[in-house]
């Protein structure tokens, strides 16, 4: 499966991977394309949008909102995205003959952030916590189950499908595994003109022509436009990914681990040329990995995930140096540094003990499970309240913890 | 470290000592070399790391050492000297003796190892009893204390229940404990944490270093995470498409680095604790084909440092200097590598 419905969400219950594509739509301002249809009204499918695009009446009205969208537009370092309390559950039923509600799992479970325009927030934790889950949620591919998401100062949490797929111009997303998001019996080609014909847009100087410019600026060779997936390394199969996450000029990128998949030297590259299409385009990045290193190195902030929630959120260089929870001090300090002389005086703080499940997770603090300080330094009354009472994410603006008792580490964690 | 291996594998006094190693997969396509003369000793108790990226001939390298190739179309050529016999002439028998008892594997994938059908306390129970002459209940508490050690919790109950029951760090546990409960000499690891969150990583990257202090197990630890090597490894093996291009003690791999693909990778890894993060300087081009295979120096195609001209990169093969303490695959000479490294490799150290 390649190219998504353009206003559709996914169902609740279908599985996360139901959804590996690129979320596609028309461009509100791609200065390239030159509008030719009206596809606000069409119905929420590929098929029938392509088929709107040849009837094309009404392009010059389409042409002026876009404008007038484009003057909306918020400044460099202005916020973009803002997210409140935003929940995802998704309903289980029990087994058996007779389906019945059980607990849902509390994928994501009341997060708030913002991001602004230009800069990258990094959602990093561990497997499961809900970072894809977010991501998702944030591009409506998910419904959220409750919270809200502005979007340019507007709430566009239950858009229409009009809005939905305006919305969808504008944020894209990029998958970690580039195999699975690309159809492997469509040409390159192919795969990268789809946004532009799911969207009835037709570039200046035809769609073969921009596909081939975009395959050269993500570092394709453009006369590789008729070869098909497998004939690619996964380097550059990413590249595909992104040329066509790129194609309508959107605003927003969510990148879902776009180089976990990817060898160290092959990363680099990737990671370079998200970069420098961030300078080009001032795209804005929420970028979804659990490598804390590549986090590190992208993020301008980061927010540290667990079961659902956000443990701590802080400008990129606060959170490495000053983190102030036990989990993000534990995380740091179980990532092995490439450096044989301090990786052998370095202390590790190492967590007990697997993830709770997110349908039924902990009292309290969720992470008071595991712990360290918890375990190790708090009075009974103090674990009282660890168990009894969730912490509120609180702090300055450049850094906030959710910890009744924040504070820097016993030893240095990296 | 005197030299990188000995001259005679036998009498070398290593636990392992591999010669000249060469793996050929015959395609459609043509001939893959995918290991293409390895040699390298590990020495009882000691940890070699063997990185590389992706198709560099790693795993290929791990099953060859543990017999796996047999009977597949594989060639093996070379010597595989383990405890001063060569596994590439015993018979079929005295390998699968040797097998779980002497070496044992921990791959990425636990389910490539458990089986779905079986309990976890069953499979363990019988690797532990083809290789002991005990009773049932016997081999069954000493499992159980195994899964204790490696960190299971209520092993009892843990001990009756599926692989699919097991979360993936315990999985993984249950792997280390199946490899480890006939306390085998050299345990190879290939990439046993890559899948495994980093809080998990740190559990079980810690375990394996108490289980071999307690048994003086060998390691080879395959991985393409320097950090792991840097945390576990005396000694590391840098490959490229199938040959080893550097090799030396770790301290030596990380702050005197002397091959081209080395400082690659060192600089094109973001760090953790690189306090300015500079752009990332990644290896130009792909991986390269290892049915034809680039001419000269197998790296030349991606080497920022090449010079056909001076040093004839695209037609002299580098020679890997066994004898050497730190032998490297390249061309330019050892003193201008050293003033390389020094004056021009930025390795994102804080
Ligand atoms: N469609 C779904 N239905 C039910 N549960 C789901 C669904 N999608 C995700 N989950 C669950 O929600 C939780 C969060 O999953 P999510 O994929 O967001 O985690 P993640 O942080 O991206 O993990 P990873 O690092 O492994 O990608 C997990 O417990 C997962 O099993
Ligand atoms: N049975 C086989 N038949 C043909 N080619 C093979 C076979 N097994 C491995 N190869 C090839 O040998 C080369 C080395 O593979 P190997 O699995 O050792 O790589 P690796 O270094 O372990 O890589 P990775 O980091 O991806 O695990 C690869 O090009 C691979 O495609
Ligand atoms: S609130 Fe308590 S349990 Fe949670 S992280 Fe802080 S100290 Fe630990
Ligand atoms: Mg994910
Ligand atoms: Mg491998």
């Amino acid at each position: 499966m390649t190219d998504l419905p353009t206003s559709g969400r996914t169902p609740d219950d279908e599985p996360a991977a139901a959804s590996t594509s690129t979320a596609t739509s028309t461009p509100s301002s791609a200065p390239t394309s030159t509008p030719t249809s009206t596809p606000t009204a069409t119905p929420p499918s590929a098929h029938d949008a392509s088929r709107d695009r040849t009837s094309g009446a009404s392009g010059g009205r389409r042409f002026s909102r876009r404008r007038k969208a484009a003057d909306d537009d918020v400044a460099l370092g202005e916020v973009i995205l803002e997210v409140t309390d935003l929940k995802k559950h998704f309903p289980m039923h029990t087994s058996g003959i007779i389906r019945r509600a059980a607990d849902p799992v509390k994928a994501v479970d009341g997060i708030s952030f913002s991001v602004r325009k230009g800069e990258t927030l990094g959602l990093v934790g561990e497997s499961g916590c809900g970072k894809s889950t977010a991501g998702r949620t944030l591009l409506q591919l998910l419904q959220p189950t409750s919270g809200s998401i502005r979007y340019k100062g507007k709430d566009v949490t239950n858009a229409d499908p009009k809005e939905l797929r305006k919305l969808r111009n504008e944020m894209q997303m990029v998958f970690q595994d580039p195999y699975g998001s690309l159809n492997p019996r469509q040409t390159v080609g192919t795969i990268i003109a789809a946004p532009f014909h799911i969207q009835g847009i037709k570039p200046e100087g035809g769609i073969k022509a921009e596909v081939q410019r975009l395959m050269e600026r993500v570092g394709l060779n453009p006369e590789h436009y008729n070869r098909f997936p497998h004939e690619f390394s996964g380097g550059q199969r990413q590249r595909i990914g992104i040329a066509r996450a790129v194609a309508l000029r959107p605003k927003v990128i969510v990148c879902d681990e776009p180089v976990s998949a990817l060898d160290v030297s092959i990363q680099a590259q990737v990671v370079n040329l998200l970069e420098d299409l961030q300078d080009e385009f001032e795209l804005t990045y929420v970028f979804v990995a659990h490598d804390l290193a590549v986090i590190r190195h992208i993020s301008d902030r980061v927010a540290v995930m667990y079961l659902g929630k956000i443990m701590e959120l802080a400008t990129r260089d606060e959170l490495y140096e000053n983190p102030l929870h036990p989990y993000t001090q534990a995380l740091l300090s179980a990532v092995p540094i490439p450096d044989p002389r301090r990786e052998n005086k370095r202390e590790r703080i190492l967590l007990k003990g697997d993830l709770p499940s997110p349908i039924n997770p902990p009292s309290g603090c969720v992470f008071h499970t595991r712990c360290p300080r918890y375990r190790e330094d708090l009075s009974e009354a103090e674990r009282t309240r660890c168990t009894t009472e969730v912490p509120v994410i609180q702090g300055e603006e450049d850094h906030r913890v959710a910890c009744h008792f924040a504070g820097p580490p016993k030893v240095d964690v990296i | 470290m005197s030299t990188w291996a000995s001259a005679d594998p036998v009498s070398s006094g290593a636990l392992l000592a591999v010669r000249d190693l060469k793996v050929t997969f015959p395609t459609e396509d043509g001939l893959v070399k995918a290991v293409d003369g390895l040699t390298f000793d590990l020495r009882a108790g000691e940890t070699l790391g063997i990185v590389g990226e992706s198709g560099s001939g790693k795993s290929v390298t791990s099953q060859a050492i543990m017999g796996l190739h047999r009977g597949s179309r594989a060639k093996v050529e070379g010597q595989i000297v383990f405890d001063g016999r060569d596994l590439l002439k015993i018979v079929d028998d005295d390998l699968r003796r040797m097998r779980g008892r002497d070496i044992a594997m921990i791959f990425q994938d636990p389910l490539s190892a458990l089986h779905p059908y079986y309990t976890v306390g069953n499979q363990i129970v019988e690797a532990y009893r083809i290789h002991n002459d005990v009773s049932k209940a016997a081999a069954r508490a000493h499992v159980i204390d195994m899964l204790d050690r490696v960190g299971i919790p209520n092993p009892q109950k843990r001990i009756d229940q599926y692989p699919h029951e097991f979360s993936g760090g315990m999985r993984q546990r249950a792997m280390i404990a199946m490899a480890l409960v006939n306390s085998p000499r050299l345990i190879i690891a290939d990439e046993p944490t890559t899948a495994l969150d980093v809080t998990v990583q740190a559990q079980i990257l810690n375990l394996l270093v108490d289980l071999q202090k307690e048994f003086g197990s060998s390691i080879i630890i395959i991985t393409h995470d320097l950090g792991v090597v840097a945390e576990l490894a005396d000694n590391i093996m840098v490959m490229y498409g199938g040959k080893a291009v550097e090799g030396s003690s770790a301290d030596e791999i990380f702050y005197e680095a002397e091959h081209p693909y080395t400082w690659g990778l060192l600089q094109s890894m973001p760090r953790i604790d690189a306090v300015k993060q500079a752009r990332l300087q990644p290896i130009a081009g792909n991986p390269p084909s290892l049915i034809n295979p680039p001419s000269g120096c197998a790296f030349h195609p991606r080497c920022a440092f090449r010079d056909d001209e001076r040093l004839g990169c695209s037609s002299v093969v580098p020679r890997f200097e066994i004898s050497d303490e730190h032998p490297t695959r390249c061309l330019i000479p050892q003193a201008e590598r050293r003033a390389i490294f020094q004056t021009q490799i930025e390795t994102r150290t804080a």
